[in-house]
């Protein structure tokens, strides 16, 4: 059983999709609890795999049970869980799973007749993730990458507003050519290679020959610009912020912190699994370059996050700066940028989701999607406020937050490279989070409060009696939306407090794949 | 006209794609109707479908089906599968290839010369993305329906005009 969990945590929830076809649309109540329980196993299978291979490493499972002895490395589809994909297993689910609690009733207000199928599709752009996640196939990689992209598109469209589905047929434009651009580029290593295994190329591009070939070159520029569209990194970001601001408040939660995030994590598995540091950095020699355009989109993200007045924009703005982070960190071609790249993977993850569900909450109970009409807000819902400014001080980069702990790596491998323009940026970005939050916060806190005269404001109880759509002003959310914004705020605070074993573990997922290679640590 | 017989001539299938796909590109991101985006997409996708089927082609060769093994059917279609693609790795790079060894031996088991047969992985591969390509086709149409329900229009511009109008539907 336990040696199948790589194939469970990808059936469950295709096979929870299935489900919610065949039984959710006679009874739209039967969805939920599908949904739920599909998540779980999945959830449960992420961490089974996590302690697994922290305790006795990778893990090779061969989909169909393709026997490595009979034939070459390659035939069939290889699943390969590391500590760096075990751990992305479990943000991936704890996201959904926290994301399918928020959507309890929600969901179903939003997409009121085609409630199962928003479950169907959310199910499978979970599967597309997980699978995006444990593939060690760049073709399969690049199905997978289209599976989540398809439902997204579907899901972006679903909004009810019909700017929705505008952004999304934007979106499908772009993300079509970024996964083309993805796959031209694996038609190239192909050529080269004669494989399409990820190890397999690894072990045939790191024959030194291959250094100045510039088939491979053209391979590499090709996937990572792909890439690039598809992770939103700046003159690229186009697609962003309409189809996250304008798609259902569910997706917006689901699609925010996995999409960007997964992409990115795509990005650091081709550099180091398929290319490996030495090519990407020695041979290419583009570190510099690369983190310049990070630097630019940091820059580029906060300036025009501060420019906008709707709270959605504005995050999405600064999804685009978070992405240059993560980009600059993985190009600073030292063992701490990675660290902090891929740790800021994890820890926006769950402040993105932290914030997109205080501001999915802000919309729906005040009506007030625009900045300056959120006063008042403390008095009115402590508990979402609260969860609101644990992410904000977890994107500014304060102390026992997450998003603190990532900084810090990226700024101590920005300073052991000498990316100078890098670390001023994150400082600035920082910076410019502070002050966009700080207007947030005291809007919220210090601004007249419109409903002071209901009485019943502060009353703590009064949301679990009348959780209908009659008090929508007054009182907090639901415990259904309010409850995974505050654990997804513990998390945000737990996973700084504990960064030290999760470093540990992206350190030994680093062990397996250097990002200072053996040439470069010769000279 | 050195450079045609060179370059040109020879890969004539990827000058091809090249153009086809700048084509595509081209009606992507500078059409105003949204349909014709779509067949702009479609023309992209199309030529790299191109590309990889150009990657499977060898002279004289045939499809790659075995006639005289019927014992162990499956996993020398997989061998041959394999193989074809090492022996491709060795055509293109004249310099490297490691993987003789394991191409002879099969070669010696089965007597199965992989010069006979075209390449099938890419072709198994492009089935997979035309797949991918005809859904994604789908998904684009059911939505370009859903902008004309609410905008009355499938012209970028004039969707572009009504949603700053705060046109239909558009409640911010």
């Amino acid at each position: 059983m336990s040696e199948q969990l790589p194939a469970i945590i990808l059936l469950a929830p295709l096979f929870g999709a299935l489900l919610t076809g065949l039984a959710g649309n006679r009874d739209h109540r039967r969805c939920f609890p599908i949904l739920i329980s599909a998540l779980a196993v999945s959830f449960g299978c992420a961490i089974a795999l996590l302690v697994q291979v922290s305790q006795s490493g990778p893990i090779d499972y061969f989909v169909g049970g393709w026997n490595t002895e009979r034939v070459p490395l390659g035939v069939g589809i290889q699943l390969r869980i590391d500590a760096l994909n075990a751990l992305l297993l479990v943000v991936i689910t704890t996201v959904a799973l926290l994301t399918a609690v928020y959507s309890f009733r929600r969901a179903g207000e939003e997409n009121t007749e085609k409630t199962p199928q928003f479950y169907m599709l959310f199910q499978m752009l979970c599967v597309g993730l997980l699978g995006i996640t444990v593939t060690a196939d760049a073709f399969n990689l690049f199905v997978l990458v289209e599976v989540s992209s398809l439902t997204s598109y579907a899901l972006v469209a679903m909004g009810s507003k019909s700017r929705g589905t505008v952004a999304a047929f934007n979106y499908l434009i772009m993300g079509t050519v970024g996964a083309s651009f993805y796959l031209l580029g694996v038609g190239y290593l192909y050529m080269q290679t004669g494989t399409l295994n990820m190890a397999a190329i690894h072990e045939i591009l790191a024959d030194p020959a291959f250094g100045k070939s510039s088939t491979v070159f053209v391979a590499f520029i090709l996937i990572l610009v792909g890439v690039w569209i598809k992770m939103a990194f700046f003159p690229l970001y186009g697609w962003l912020p309409n189809a996250y601001s304008y798609c259902p408040s569910t997706t917006s939660c689901l699609l925010a912190p996995l999409m960007t995030k997964v992409s990115v994590y795509v990005m650091i598995r081709v550099m180091l699994s398929i290319f490996g540091a030495d090519w990407v950095f020695q041979s290419l020699g583009w570190s510099h370059t690369v983190v310049w355009l990070a630097v630019i989109a940091i820059l580029a993200g906060s300036v025009l996050a501060l420019a906008q007045v709707e709270l959605k924009k504005m995050l999405c703005y600064l999804i685009v700066a978070e992405v240059g982070y993560m980009v600059g960190g993985a190009w600073l071609a030292n063992h701490w940028g990675m660290v902090g790249a891929i740790y800021h993977i994890l820890a926006d993850a769950f402040m993105t989701l932290c914030l997109f569900i205080a501001a999915n909450i802000f919309i729906k109970h005040c009506r007030a999607d625009r900045i300056d009409q959120l006063e008042g807000l403390f008095k009115r819902m402590p508990l979402t406020s609260t969860g609101f400014v644990v992410g904000a001080l977890a994107m500014i980069g304060v102390p026992p937050t997450a998003g603190f702990f990532s900084k810090w790596y990226l700024l101590r491998g920005g300073i052991e490279s000498g990316q100078w323009g890098y670390v001023i940026a994150l400082l600035v970005s920082s910076l410019v989070n502070a002050v966009l939050f700080f207007r947030i916060i005291e809007i919220a806190y210090f601004g007249k409060n419109p409903a002071e005269s209901h009485d019943h404001a502060h009353d703590e109880d009064s949301h679990q009696g009348q959780a209908g759509e009659a008090t929508l002003l007054g009182g907090e959310g639901r415990p259904a939306t309010v409850i995974p914004l505050l654990i997804t705020a513990a998390i945000v605070i737990l996973l700084g407090v504990f960064n030290a074993p999760v470093v540990e573990i992206i350190q030994q997922a680093l062990e397996g794949m250097p990002v200072v290679g053996a040439a470069a640590a010769a000279r | 006209m050195e450079f045609l017989n060179a370059s040109v001539i020879p890969y004539f299938n990827y000058w091809i794609y090249v153009v086809l796909m700048m084509i595509g590109l081209h009606a992507m991101i500078t059409k105003n109707n949204l349909i014709k985006k779509l067949i702009g997409m479609s023309i992209f996708q199309t030529a790299i479908i191109l590309f990889y089927v150009s990657i499977g082609v060898k002279t004289g060769s045939t499809i790659p089906i075995l006639e005289h093994h019927h014992d162990e059917g499956h996993a020398e279609t997989a061998h041959a599968v394999a193989e074809s693609g090492d022996h491709h790795a060795e055509e293109t790079d004249h310099e490297k290839s490691d993987h003789g060894n394991n191409e002879h031996a099969i070669e010696a088991d089965h007597g199965i010369d992989p010069d006979h047969f075209a390449n099938p992985l890419p072709h198994v591969l492009m089935l997979t993305a035309i797949v991918v390509g005809v859904s994604t086709l789908g998904v684009a149409l059911a939505i370009s329906q859903s902008i004309y329900k609410d905008f009355g229009s499938l012209e970028e511009n004039e969707i572009l005009a009504k949603i700053k109008q705060g046109g239909p539907g558009v409640d911010v």
